[in-house]
Parts: C-alpha cells; sequence; structure tokens
C-alpha cells in the first residue's frame, strides 16, 4: 500500500468510525476481564472468609457460583465480541475494502 | 512409494514395534503391570494417527502448509485443535488429582488457565490474523528490524517451548510408566518419535487433526464420567458436595480457598503469569495462521474458551466425584481399610484407623495424578479406563506435537528464513524446519530422561512466566503503540527474560525444591509481576529515549499496519488444493 492510499483510509469516515467502535469494545471487554478475574484472585487473597461462606443449608459454598461464574462470564465476553463484530465490524470492513483494496 | 513415503513407514513400523518388544522390558520400582486393554486402545489411536499423517503429509508441498496447514481450517475446527493444544495432560490429570486433594484449590488453577483466553480475543487473535503469516514474530517484525527482532521471538519461543516440552515429556514418561506399564526410557522415546513423524512429515495440517481428535475424545471421556458421577448422586450437586464433605480428611474445608494462594502477591503474580502467558505461547498463537480470516480467527477462540472452560468445569466434578466414590474402593489406596463409623463409610489408614486417608495424595494407589484414571474404572470398568489412558497418552502426543512444530518454525522461519538466509527459498525453508523437528525431537527425548529424576514442576510455570514477560508484551506493544523502536523490544525484552530466569532461581520453586536450599532467597513463587513490568516499563523508556535513524522508520511504519490491522487489507489469503 502506498502513501496516499493510506492516507485515504485514515481519512476516510468508515474506517474512522471501525477503529473506533472496535477499540471501544475492545477496551471495555478487556477491562470487564480484568475486573472480574482479578477481583476473584484478590476475594481469594484477602477475603477467603467470604467466599467460605454457604448457601443456606447447604454445604455448597458461595465462592463455587462465583468460581464457576467466572469461567462461564469469561467465555460470555468472546460471545458478546463475536456478536458485536459479527454484527457491526464486518459490514465495515468490507465496505472499506471495497472502496480501496484495488489499491493495493 | 516415494522415498518421503518409504521412510515414514518404516519409521512407523519402527516406533510401533519398539513400542511392543519394549513391553516386557523390567523398569523401576514405580512400573505397574503392562495394560493389555489400554496399550491396545493406543494402538488403534497410533494408527490413525499415523493414517492422517500421511494423508496430511501428501498434502503437505509448501511452505504455508508446513506452517498452516494452508490456512484453509474453520474457526469451529480450529477452536477444537487450540483446545486440543492447550488442554494437557497436566491440566486433566494433575486438575481433577488437585480438586481430589485439595477441592476448591483445583478450581483457581482451571479458572486461571481459562481467563487468558479473553484477553487473546480482545487484544489478539484479529491483528495476528491480519498482520501474521507463519509465526508471531511476523507480527513483531512487521515495521521493526527484522534482525533483532526475529532474534528476540526465537529467544522467547524456544524458552517456552523448551521448559513447557520438558515437562510434557516428564510427566509422560512418568504418566507412561504407570498408565501402560513401559518403561520410563521406552516411553519418553516413544512419545518423542511419534511426536517426530506427525510434524516432520504431516506438518500443521496433521498435527491440527490429530489435536481436534484428542479434544473430541478428551471432552467424550470426561463428559462420560462427569455424567456417571452426577448419575449417581441423581444429579444433584448437594447430594455430591455433602457426601465428599463427609469422607474427606479436610472435611468442609475443601468447599473454600485455603493454603494454594496464601498471600496476595504471589496470587497477583500466578494470576498475571496464567493470564498473560496464554496470550504470549507461541504453539498458540501460530494457531491464527491457520484459518482464512480475521472473522474466523475470532471465531475460533469463542469455541476454545467455550470448550476449555466446559472441560475445566468437568476435572471439578471429576475430582469431587472422585473423594465422594473412591470409599467404596479401598483397592486405590495403599495400606488402607474400609470402616464405617455412625453410618459413614469411609477409608483409614489399615494400622491407624483415625487417620482419614481420602484426599491423601500420597495414598493414592499412582499418586493423585491417578484420580480421574481409577475414577474412570470406578465409574466405567477396565475398558474405559483404558480408554482413559489412552486419552491421556493421546493428550500429551497432541501437545509435544504442536510444542515441537512451534519449535521448529521459529528456527526455520525465524532464524533461518529471516536473520541467517541469504536469500529467500521457501523450499530450502520448509527443509530447515524438518531437520529443525527432528532435531527439537531428539533434544527433548535426551532432556526427557535427563531430567527423569528432577523436580520440574516449575517448568510449566516459568513457561507461562516467559511467554507474559517477552512475547506477550512485545506484541502488544507493536501492534497497538506507535513509538515503540527495535532496540526499546529488544532490550526490554530480554530484560524480562532474564528477570524472570533470575527471580525463578532464587524463588522457593527452584532454591529450596530443585537446589535443596534450606531457606529460598525471595519468597515470590511466580515471577511475572516484576518481569512483566521490566520488559513494558524499560520497552517503553528506551523507545522514548531512541531517536535513531532506525527508530523514525520503525515509527513511519505504524501507520500502513495500523490500517492492516484494522481491516486486513494485504493480509494473508487462503489457498485451495
Amino acid at each position: 500500500m502506498n502513501k496516499a492510499l493510506i492516507e485515504k483510509i485514515k481519512n476516510d469516515t468508515d474506517f474512522q468510525k471501525l477503529v473506533k467502535e472496535r477499540t471501544r469494545i475492545m477496551i471495555i471487554l478487556t477491562l470487564a476481564e480484568l475486573v472480574v478475574y482479578f477481583g476473584f484472585i484478590l476475594l481469594v487473597a484477602f477475603n477467603k472468609e467470604f467466599l467460605a461462606q454457604k448457601l443456606g443449608d447447604s454445604v455448597i459454598t458461595i465462592g463455587i457460583p462465583i468460581g464457576i461464574g467466572v469461567i462461564v462470564i469469561s467465555f460470555l465476553l468472546t460471545g458478546i465480541y463475536v456478536y458485536i463484530a459479527n454484527k457491526d465490524f464486518d459490514e465495515l470492513t468490507e465496505k472499506i475494502k471495497q472502496k480501496y483494496a484495488r489499491g493495493e | 512409494m516415494t522415498k518421503r513415503s518409504l521412510m515414514f513407514y518404516l519409521l512407523s513400523v519402527a516406533v510401533v514395534g519398539f513400542a511392543f518388544a519394549a513391553g516386557g522390558v523390567d523398569g523401576p520400582v514405580q512400573k505397574q503391570a503392562v495394560n493389555p486393554l489400554a496399550i491396545t486402545m493406543f494402538i488403534i489411536f497410533v494408527a490413525a494417527t499415523l493414517g492422517i499423517t500421511y494423508w496430511a503429509a501428501k498434502r503437505t508441498k509448501t511452505a504455508k502448509d508446513f506452517y498452516t496447514a494452508g490456512g484453509g481450517i474453520t474457526g469451529f475446527q480450529n477452536g477444537l485443535a487450540i483446545a486440543g493444544d492447550f488442554m494437557s495432560a497436566a491440566s486433566f490429570l494433575g486438575i481433577a488429582g488437585l480438586v481430589y486433594t485439595s477441592g476448591y484449590d483445583g478450581l483457581l488453577y482451571s479458572i486461571g488457565f481459562l481467563v487468558g483466553w479473553p484477553i487473546v480475543m480482545f487484544l489478539l487473535s484479529e491483528p495476528l490474523r491480519n498482520l501474521g503469516k507463519y509465526t508471531f514474530a511476523d507480527v513483531t517484525s512487521f515495521r521493526l528490524e527484522q534482525r533483532r527482532i526475529r532474534i528476540l521471538a526465537a529467544i522467547g519461543s524456544l524458552s517456552v517451548v523448551t521448559f513447557y516440552l520438558i515437562a510434557q515429556m516428564v510427566g509422560a514418561g512418568k504418566l507412561i510408566q504407570l498408565l501402560f506399564g513401559l518403561s520410563y526410557s521406552t516411553a519418553v522415546i516413544v512419545v518423542g518419535s511419534l511426536m517426530i513423524i506427525y510434524v516432520a512429515f504431516g506438518g500443521m495440517l496433521a498435527t491440527t487433526w490429530i489435536q481436534i481428535i484428542k479434544a473430541i475424545l478428551l471432552l467424550g471421556g470426561a463428559s462420560f464420567m462427569a455424567f456417571m458421577v452426577l448419575l449417581h448422586f441423581g444429579f444433584s450437586f448437594e447430594n455430591l458436595f455433602q457426601t465428599a464433605v463427609s469422607v474427606h480428611s479436610k472435611g468442609e474445608k475443601i468447599m473454600a480457598p485455603g493454603g494454594l494462594v496464601s498471600d496476595p502477591l504471589n496470587a497477583i503474580s500466578l494470576g498475571l503469569a496464567l493470564m498473560f502467558g496464554t496470550a504470549g505461547l507461541p504453539h498458540i498463537l501460530m494457531r491464527f495462521f491457520t484459518v482464512p480470516n480475521a472473522k474466523e480467527a475470532r471465531k475460533s477462540v469463542f469455541f476454545a474458551t467455550g470448550f476449555i472452560g466446559y472441560f475445566y468445569i468437568l476435572t471439578f466434578i471429576i475430582g469431587f466425584g472422585a473423594i465422594a466414590l473412591f470409599v467404596q474402593h479401598p483397592e486405590y489406596f495403599q495400606n488402607a481399610k474400609q470402616i464405617v463409623i455412625d453410618g459413614i463409610t469411609k477409608i483409614v489408614d489399615a494400622n491407624d484407623p483415625a487417620k482419614n486417608l481420602v484426599g491423601d495424595k500420597k495414598a493414592l494407589v499412582g499418586g493423585e495424578n491417578m484420580t480421574a484414571i481409577h475414577l474412570a474404572e470406578a465409574v466405567g470398568g477396565p475398558a474405559f479406563m483404558g480408554f482413559i489412558s489412552a486419552v491421556a497418552f493421546a493428550t500429551i502426543l497432541a501437545v509435544v506435537a504442536g510444542l515441537t512444530l512451534a519449535g521448529a518454525s521459529t528456527v526455520s522461519h525465524d532464524l533461518y528464513a529471516n536473520v541467517f538466509a541469504k536469500e529467500k527459498d521457501e523450499q530450502k525453508e520448509v527443509k530447515v524446519s524438518k531437520i529443525a523437528t527432528f532435531i527439537i525431537g531428539i533434544f527433548a527425548i535426551v532432556l526427557g530422561i535427563v531430567f527423569e529424576k528432577q523436580n520440574v514442576a516449575f517448568m510449566v510455570g516459568l513457561a507461562f512466566a516467559i511467554a507474559a514477560s517477552v512475547n506477550f508484551p512485545i506484541l502488544i506493544l507493536s501492534i497497538y503503540w506507535r513509538n515503540l523502536t527495535t532496540t526499546g523490544a529488544f532490550w526490554g525484552g530480554l530484560a524480562g527474560l532474564v528477570v524472570a530466569l533470575v527471580l525463578i532461581v532464587i524463588s522457593p520453586t527452584v532454591w529450596v525444591d530443585v537446589l535443596k536450599n534450606p531457606e529460598p532467597i525471595i519468597k515470590l513463587k511466580n515471577p511475572a509481576i516484576f518481569s512483566m513490568l521490566t520488559t513494558f516499563v524499560l520497552t517503553i523508556l528506551i523507545s522514548k529515549l531512541d531517536s535513531s535513524q532506525r527508530a523514525k522508520e520503525d515509527r513511519e511504519g505504524f501507520e500502513p499496519q495500523y490500517v492492516r490491522t484494522q481491516t486486513g487489507i494485504g493480509a494473508e489469503g487462503a489457498v485451495h488444493h
């Protein structure tokens, strides 16, 4: 790709929209995963008693649904990303490619 | 028959024949009786994988075929293959054993091994696919100087592969000795030879399908075990956990975090290593070049995360199932007897009835790693145990094949083709990667035998720490940070590697457990928190201060790279045969 083409793509509104959207989603989801996991780790490190609380009369502690929850949430977050990317990013990318890819 | 297929045939016959012949050789004391059922199932697996390798070898002609299986793997297939690459025998047998001995603490490891995947998805999967060709160093060196960046990537990759491979080989030798009754060195030689055959002849195509088959077998076997456990307890988790708590030597403590994560610094450092190490493993990153585009790349992580997460939930049920069901099986314990106190059946030491043996790692026949294997017999009889043993063997083979392929690719593509070779010649490059496969394979066999009696438990943690401190920071900065320069990346990455190595040597895991000193120099068990920080801080600092001509080119290269990262314009396509 030559410099002029790069400039053109960079100034394209579709490209700017794609980058803005993707960066936003990327930051939000990455932060969500970091908060969930390190929140859990800090709970394990500082407040084991909280995780050891029993759910009612059951032997099952609150730590079990929370731990399994971290796994499930991580998977759901990847699902959310795929959903948004398939819905929004691919279309924009295709549009940009249509406009500029021939100039490679 | 061509020369190559003849060589493939002879080698295959030699390996299988060797395994048979060695079956009767006397080995060390822990060696179990030869298990014919398990061996039969394993031979069926090996025959099938050799068939696949033969099929793949005929389709592996170009460098692109060898490194990326032609780039035509679908997202779903790649998701399964990633899961197959990642779910090692350590995470199956090891975590099931950890849950059996400590309960909840086992779950902490599972979670740590899973949470890197969303990070890989959000930050790396699409840029990797859009920028890279065969190895992740294609991405880091996209706009930086080829020579220094490829050398750094090769140092990072080869150290990760070496430590990971040694840990896998030693684990494989011990496990196979237990499961099949082969001697330790026979086991290591069989594993090493098979992985050489898979990779050298079948390249990425054979490796991918071996990983897919292994993932299906492992997920199927583990699902059946978890299902049988739950069936036994009327699909009531309350029932299962209640029984487990009533019979385990640690009682209610198995339901909450215990001593595994003692202080916050250790907890966070281990968490960082697991999370960002996953995002820096060369054999995993390489898998993103096997799919045709960024869309399939992200899909593969979604499926992989689902399969791996599901698998870890199964291992948790398997571990608790073992606790709850082993009381019916005193034959799984050494020197134990079954007694009934207040209507509850317990397993206690034959000489000391006050000593509850359930959850005691030493009391279990074969040790804690045999938890899942014993449980397989308890819920499915000897035939199912044979199946699970064969699956465990298959699991090891798939993981070491992936590692070997990553190591060989680094040698041929990063070092040979882009640093040492005077001109580009893809045919020569493929030849070099095949030679590298043989050398790495033989190297792994030798190291596996040398390290037999050593404590190698720290090596997987070290591999993750290096991946998190060398490969991951450079990858992320090269993709997203305009100001990164070659000099900054090179010295920052090397410094992170040195810090990781030094800190692990003076930590309890090596200084005390391996070198047998009474006190560690530092208490931190995993170096990631400091080594990652070193890499990031130094790389950013040096890059900022770098005013060389090369630095100018590095920064100017960012814009074209950025456009390609975002849009995939100019990215490598798939080939169709």
